[in-house]
């Protein structure tokens, strides 16, 4: 690891004031941020640790929730008005990682944690235009199995490997976020970038602008909400595929529904086409394999991950179905 | 800048560099807690940091100013062993040796978070806690792996501890 300047944030204000250049970065608990540090993939000369700043989860006006960056992953997954309000979030963050992992992670860190595609960890070994804009994509004719099928770009097909995004996805969480020009608010949904031409641009983020917290808002619906994760073994292991869903049905018919996709794109994946089919549609089989055939419709496949689009739909009907038969 | 460690404070490294567990190891030669993977992936460098689990080797130290933390060292009372550490023996929950003081650390956290209902992706009703059974057992113990299999006599050993401690 090349050598770097350590400092501690005292304050939001004092976080941002400190960045001087693209060189400077924001630690929270280090789990993603040391290791590609320590595989040479990222090589910043200075790390302000913001890990101290907000970690609150507190009710908001509007009755929803604000989760404080800094909370630990645990913390949001053991919360009481999490558990019962939005109960995919807690299990997409209990289905990631490990407690020691979930323990140390960050709020503000998981949503920035960068993709797990092997050649983008391996800089001595492989070719990857999001590590190095231009070089080339050794993913696209190499071991695929684990890589995107959904917003993927010729130039890159590496997924976003969070569980947790992909409930908040499914939540309309909103993104905090403040930098040298003030405030702003970003839907997670728009948070991340697809790759087209230049996957190494991840996120809207500009320079220096840090994440203070994430705002969860008040829905119904989210409390009927389930997180399922498929993956090579029972725990311990990123997803393959994963769902986040909510369904409401009254008289019969479905009044709201949720589906995030994870595993399968280059960011937390809404499939809102899929949602809007299914409103007012009888729940069942036939109404819920036709929204999960649009939900994969602009799929694009390498042959080492060819399998993902119909894993991806008989999880979509599996989750759903589920919902809806916990709900008669 | 300190952390005390087992009960003793130690100045933190100046080099931000140096993480927990190649502090602990290589200057303070304290090497109950071994150096698996150094990336996050198999649970032997786990300790306690204000009584919850977390991997040494991700963790830089001069984070955890301030902090306290517990290693394997810790728990023995002079030559008495920690009930958990009679209980690997008792239950052969060891072969090679080179995971168990993870996997001893591991699964006092996890005792503690039984203790406060903690849900795992097992669980069934988030809003009850869970009971400790074989299958949270392995779910919750999931972070920490062993290549010489002896996960059934750890399981075991867990068990008994959990029944006779919490
Ligand atoms: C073995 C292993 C298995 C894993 N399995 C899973 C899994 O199954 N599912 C899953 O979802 N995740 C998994 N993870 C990833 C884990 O969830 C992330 O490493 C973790 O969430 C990152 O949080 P952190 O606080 O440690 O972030 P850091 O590593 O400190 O930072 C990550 C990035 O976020 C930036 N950052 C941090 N905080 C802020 C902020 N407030 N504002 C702006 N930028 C910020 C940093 O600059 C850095 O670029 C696994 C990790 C490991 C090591
Ligand atoms: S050495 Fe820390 S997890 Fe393997
Ligand atoms: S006892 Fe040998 S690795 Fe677990």
């Amino acid at each position: 690891m090349t050598p770097f300047d350590y400092a501690r944030a005292r304050s939001e204000q004092d976080a941002v004031a400190r960045v001087k250049d693209a060189g400077t970065k924001y630690l929270g608990a280090g789990t993603n941020l040391v290791d590609l540090m320590r595989e040479g993939v990222e090589v910043p000369s200075r790390l302000v640790d913001v890990t101290r700043l907000s970690s609150r989860i507190e009710p908001t006006d509007g009755g929803g929730l604000l989760i404080g960056a800094a909370a630990s992953n645990t913390a949001v997954a053991e919360d009481a008005a999490v558990r019962a309000r939005y109960p995919a979030l807690a299990r997409a963050i209990l289905s990631g990682a490990s407690a020691q992992i979930r323990n140390m992670a960050t709020v503000g860190g998981n949503i920035l944690q960068r993709t797990r595609c092997t050649y983008f960890l391996d800089v001595e070994g492989a070719r990857c235009n999001k590590r190095q804009p231009g070089q080339g994509c050794d993913a696209l004719e190499g071991f695929n199995r684990g890589h995107g099928v959904l917003g993927v770009s010729p130039a890159c097909i590496a997924t976003h490997p969070s569980d947790m995004c992909v409930a908040l996805a499914a939540f309309d969480a909103v993104v905090h976020i403040a930098g040298a020009n003030g405030r702003r608010h970003v839907p997670l949904v728009d948070l991340h970038r697809l790759p087209g031409d230049t996957p190494h641009l991840e996120t809207v983020l500009e320079l220096g602008e840090l994440i203070t917290a994430v705002e969860l808002p008040s829905q119904t619906i989210t409390a009927r909400s389930t997180y399922r994760k498929v993956r090579d073994r029972a725990s311990y292991a990123f997803a393959l595929v994963s769902v986040a869903a909510a369904l409401e049905v009254a008289e019969g018919r479905i009044a709201d529904v949720r589906i995030a996709l994870g595993g399968v794109a280059p960011k937390p994946w809404r499939a809102r086409e899929a949602e809007a089919t299914l409103i007012g549609a009888v729940p069942g089989q036939s109404a819920f394999v036709a929204a999960a055939e649009l939900a994969l419709a602009g799929a694009r496949t390498r042959p080492g991950n060819a399998f993902k689009p119909e894993l991806a739909r008989r999880t979509i009907v599996a989750v759903l179905s589920d919902l809806a038969g916990a709900g008669q | 800048m300190t952390i005390t460690i087992n009960g003793q404070p130690y100045d933190l490294p100046t080099d931000a560099r140096v993480s927990l567990l190649d502090f602990m190891r290589e200057r303070l030669d304290l090497f109950g807690t071994k150096k698996g993977c150094n990336q996050g992936a198999c649970g032997a460098c786990t300790v306690l940091i204000d009584g919850e689990r977390v991997l040494a080797c991700l963790a830089l130290a001069a984070q955890y100013d301030g902090r306290s933390v517990t290693t394997i060292e810790g728990l023995a009372d002079g030559e008495d062993l920690h009930p958990l550490q009679a209980l690997f023996v008792k239950h052969d929950g060891l072969q090679c040796g080179y995971c168990t003081p993870g996997q001893i650390m591991s699964a006092i956290a996890l005792s503690n978070e039984f203790s406060r209902g903690a849900p795992s992706s097992v669980t069934t009703d988030l809003d009850v806690p869970a009971t400790p059974n074989r299958e949270e057992i392995r779910e919750r113990m999931s972070g920490n792996l062993c290549r010489c299999g002896a996960h059934n006599g750890m399981i075991e050993a867990i068990t008994s501890y959990l029944s006779e401690h919490s």
